[in-house]
């Protein structure tokens, strides 16, 4: 396993490459530049601008000068956030995003995990239903609109949660945000798991457990339960990467110092380095979960152990 | 006895306790919205109000603005200008001080200046200070630093020599480019200087701490030399670009100002929070800006035609509720060196005899209906409420010329990288706001040897003729009139034709006592208090 886990690490490193040369390139050919702003520079500005930033330099020197720094662990200053270099930006914002996304992760996935098998349990009864249309209804719903409704209902009119803000980082202004950013992945989930536990109930091995009375209890739980995970398992990487790395929306809407909006308001500012770091994080996070997956899989489904 | 002596010790065990759980003064805290996170917070570095906010709270220049927006001394006392109005000599306040309890010296300003100028800074708004003696040769490093017309003649007398006169020096100290740095400090920390906990700051606040994205926290600097009047013990400044999210923390009690809303809640919010909503006209106009390189917008009356074609009151009243004001000259009003603008002639004729105008015009120069058809595309930057005044003047202009308008928008960096580098447009979206309440700051954008921001491509001698003169012109009125001519050129021109004037939104709390509107939309934390 360990030989695995070397072999997908050590494969990890080009793929990275890749992806950091692919934006490095595309960054540059959007029109404008970091320092194109509604009001535009005076040219002799602009001029000492590009040099200090060695943005005057030929972009194939940018390139290489970016690669050889980033390989060091250095991401340089960002152009907008002047203060701060990248890795500062996101050493800070990214602990906020990653708190927030572990438990709208947690919510959405015990949740919808929970939700679907009682769905499939009581399939086509009223409560299979009313589940299946409220994940329906999580999935269509934006966030853009589930956090401000949130925010209205629970801080403007009955005054009982913050509107926003990290505050002190206690449950009180976690709660809302982390609700708007799982519920549409806790839909993902019950769905998922409605599907697959349904057809697991339908197979033979759970036929024969049930024929021996097996109590449903364990049979639904030890023996439906692992066959039934493994679509959610696969899921799991993609939306745990996702979350992880914040949410532009939300962390917009809750102001929550995340990295989420880095990202977003990086690329709209041509704010080049900060939006390679953040996709090189991005990239970093794909990976880790998808190597992290891939092992719980290979738990869950003793056909696809990596010995 | 006992019994008295235990009940005495009750007693004062009682009041001990008592007086531990509530504290002896509440903090007087101002919860202020700030609508961005700021980019930087060096002086040479910054190019936005939101930066400006939070850095003349920090620091203190030459002059600054007072609650009213009216330009005061500051870090100096007083100032006297030569007779030729070249040379300006400040008289620094003898108990001027930086945060750490040093003096604030002349030495300081000169060396912040020369850091403003120094290419290698690269300072954005090196331009503030362009009026100073070879400041303009430095920065584009044809001079020595040496050489910049700044003087600390002893510690706490400051003189600077100007190019030439400049009736809006003044304002210009004000800038927050024109806010010192302490020497030591800088020299010492280098870019760090901006950090909480290294940076030392002249201003009636400190800087404590600063999350990005969460709020940047500033205390009252005890060390300031007005610190007996700052009643504020604390300003937490929270950098929310969710106009929406400000808002919303504004009803949920958790911000106490607010800058910047969407214009169509004004209504709403004016019915729940009455005259908590301030509505503030800024110096700063919205206006479009014609090719007059391409024709037919190389023709005076097309220009005009079109530019009267527009309803600005429409614009202003539906589209951003009040929120703005209908346009008539590129100089905004409340500019009080310049008094009105030159408007354009049309503006004083009634929307529809002003369509009927544009007809004439447009037929005269041989466009429109019976004439050559009329192909025009509006270019803006991606953004609601400019979207929806493009599709009104489209509306307008297909109903007036029965022309045929097509729109294209482009994210803030590539609009203004596209004209600013020179590209061919029809008709394009654009806005300034005001460095210094000075009418040449809007005016010399159309001079023909201004190659950035003369998006229309205007080149009309006259004006710069007009335009030299006033660079000259030492006696404010002469000057004025000068100014106003040279505008009045420029109504008549249409290179650009001015449509809003725009206004600053804030919520303020009813917590909050004196707040001042004022167009420069100056609004110092140490003259706001706050009750509970």
């Amino acid at each position: 396993m360990l030989a695995f886990v070397l072999r997908r690490l050590a494969s990890a490193v080009p793929t990275l490459f890749i992806v950091v040369t692919i934006s490095f390139f595309l960054m540059r050919f959007a029109p404008g530049g970091p320092f194109n702003l509604e009001r535009p520079l005076p040219p002799a500005t602009m001029e000492n601008i590009m040099r200090t930033y060695q943005l005057d330099q030929p972009l194939w020197r940018q390139y290489v000068t970016y690669i050889s720094n980033a390989v060091q662990g250095d991401f340089g200053p960002s152009y907008i956030y002047k203060d701060n270099t990248v890795a500062e930006l996101i050493g800070k914002g990214l602990p906020y995003s990653m708190e927030l996304g572990f438990f709208a992760l947690l919510l959405a996935l015990v949740g919808g995990v929970t939700l679907g098998t009682i769905a499939a349990l009581r399939q086509n009864s009223v409560l299979d239903f009313s589940i299946m249309s409220l994940a329906t209804v999580g999935t269509t719903i934006p966030n853009f609109v589930v956090g401000p409704v949130l925010t209205l209902i629970f801080a403007i009119v009955f005054s009982l949660l913050p509107a926003g803000g990290w505050g002190d980082g206690s449950f009180r202004y976690l709660l809302l945000p982390m609700i708007a950013l799982a519920l549409p992945q806790l839909a993902v989930f019950a769905r998922l798991t409605r599907g697959s536990m349904i057809e697991a109930l339908h197979a033979d091995h759970i036929r024969t457990a049930r024929a021996y009375g097996l109590p449903p209890r364990i049979v639904v739980i030890t023996h439906a339960m692992r066959g039934a995970l493994l679509p959610v398992v696969s899921y799991l990487a993609p939306c745990a990467a996702a979350l992880m790395t914040g949410s532009a929306v939300v962390e917009t809407i809750f102001t929550i110092p995340g990295i989420g909006r880095y990202f977003v308001l990086g690329a709209l500012n041509r704010d080049y380095t900060l939006v390679m770091g953040t996709v090189v994080l991005i990239a970093i996070f794909v990976i880790v979960f998808n190597l992290v997956v891939d092992l719980i899989y290979g738990l869950l489904d003793p056909r696809v152990r990596h010995d | 006895m006992t019994s008295r002596l235990l009940k005495l010790s009750a007693a004062a065990l009682l009041g001990s306790v008592l007086f531990a759980s509530a504290p002896a003064f509440a903090e007087a805290v101002l919860h202020r919205g700030n609508a961005g996170e700021p980019q930087t917070l060096d002086q040479a570095q910054t190019s936005i109000n939101i930066e400006a906010f939070i850095l003349k709270d920090l620091y203190e220049g030459l002059t600054i603005y007072d609650a009213a927006g009216k330009i005061i001394p500051g870090a100096a006392e007083s100032w006297t200008v030569s007779e030729d109005g070249v040379t300006y000599t400040f008289k620094l306040r003898e108990n001027a001080k930086w945060s750490d309890g040093t003096p604030v010296t002349a030495q300081d300003f000169e060396f912040s200046f020369k850091r403003v100028e120094d290419p290698k800074t690269a300072a954005k708004y090196a331009n503030i200070l362009y009026p100073i003696k070879n400041a303009e040769a430095i920065n584009n490093g044809k001079a020595e630093i040496a050489t910049l017309g700044v003087k600390a003649v002893d510690d706490k007398t400051f003189q600077i020599t100007l190019e030439r006169p400049t009736p809006f020096f003044l304002e210009l100290l004000a800038h927050q480019t024109a806010l010192p740095v302490s020497k030591a400090s800088v020299e010492k920390n280098g870019a760090d200087f901006v950090k909480p906990g290294v940076m030392v700051s002249n201003g009636a606040f400190k800087l404590v701490s600063h999350v990005p994205n969460d709020s940047l926290v500033v205390t009252k600097n005890e060390n300031h030399w007005d610190a007996a009047n700052t009643k504020l013990d604390k300003v937490i400044f929270y950098p929310i670009d969710d106009q929406a999210a400000s808002v919303r923390r504004f009803e949920a009690k958790e911000m106490d100002l607010v800058f910047n809303f969407s214009a169509d809640q004004i209504e709403r919010l004016r019915g729940a929070y009455k005259d908590q909503v301030h509505v503030s006209p800024t110096l700063a106009t919205y206006y479009y800006a014609f090719d007059g390189a391409q024709a037919p917008y190389d023709d005076v009356r097309v220009r005009q035609a079109l530019s009267m074609a527009v309803d600005r009151d429409f614009l202003a009243k539906e589209i951003y509720s009040g929120s703005q004001i209908p346009a008539y000259s590129l100089v905004p009003p409340g500019m009080a060196s310049y008094g009105e603008p030159s408007k354009a002639d049309f503006a004083t004729l009634s929307q529809l005899d002003r369509e009927d105008k544009a007809l004439e015009l447009m037929k005269e120069a041989g466009y429109g209906e019976g004439g050559k058809p009329l192909e025009i595309e509006i270019r803006y930057n991606t953004n609601p409420n400019h979207e929806r005044v493009a599709t009104a003047v489209a509306d307008m202009w297909k109903n007036t010329f029965n022309a045929k308008v097509t729109m294209t928008n482009l994210d803030v960096s590539s609009h203004y990288a596209y004209l600013q580098e020179g590209g061919k447009f029809n008709v394009a979206r654009a806005g300034w706001v005001a460095d210094y309440a000075d009418a040449e700051n809007f005016l010399a954008l159309n001079l023909s040897t201004n190659k950035t921001f003369n998006y229309g491509k205007y080149n009309n001698p006259e004006f710069d003729a007009l335009m030299q003169k006033s660079y000259a012109e030492e006696n404010p009125e002469a000057r004025s009139k000068l100014l106003h001519e040279a505008e009045a050129l420029l109504s008549r021109d249409q290179p650009v034709a001015p449509l809003l004037t725009q206004a600053d939104l804030w919520l303020v709390s009813n917590r909050v006592s004196g707040w001042k509107d004022n167009a420069a939309n100056e609004h110092l934390s140490r003259f706001l208090s706050v009750s509970e």
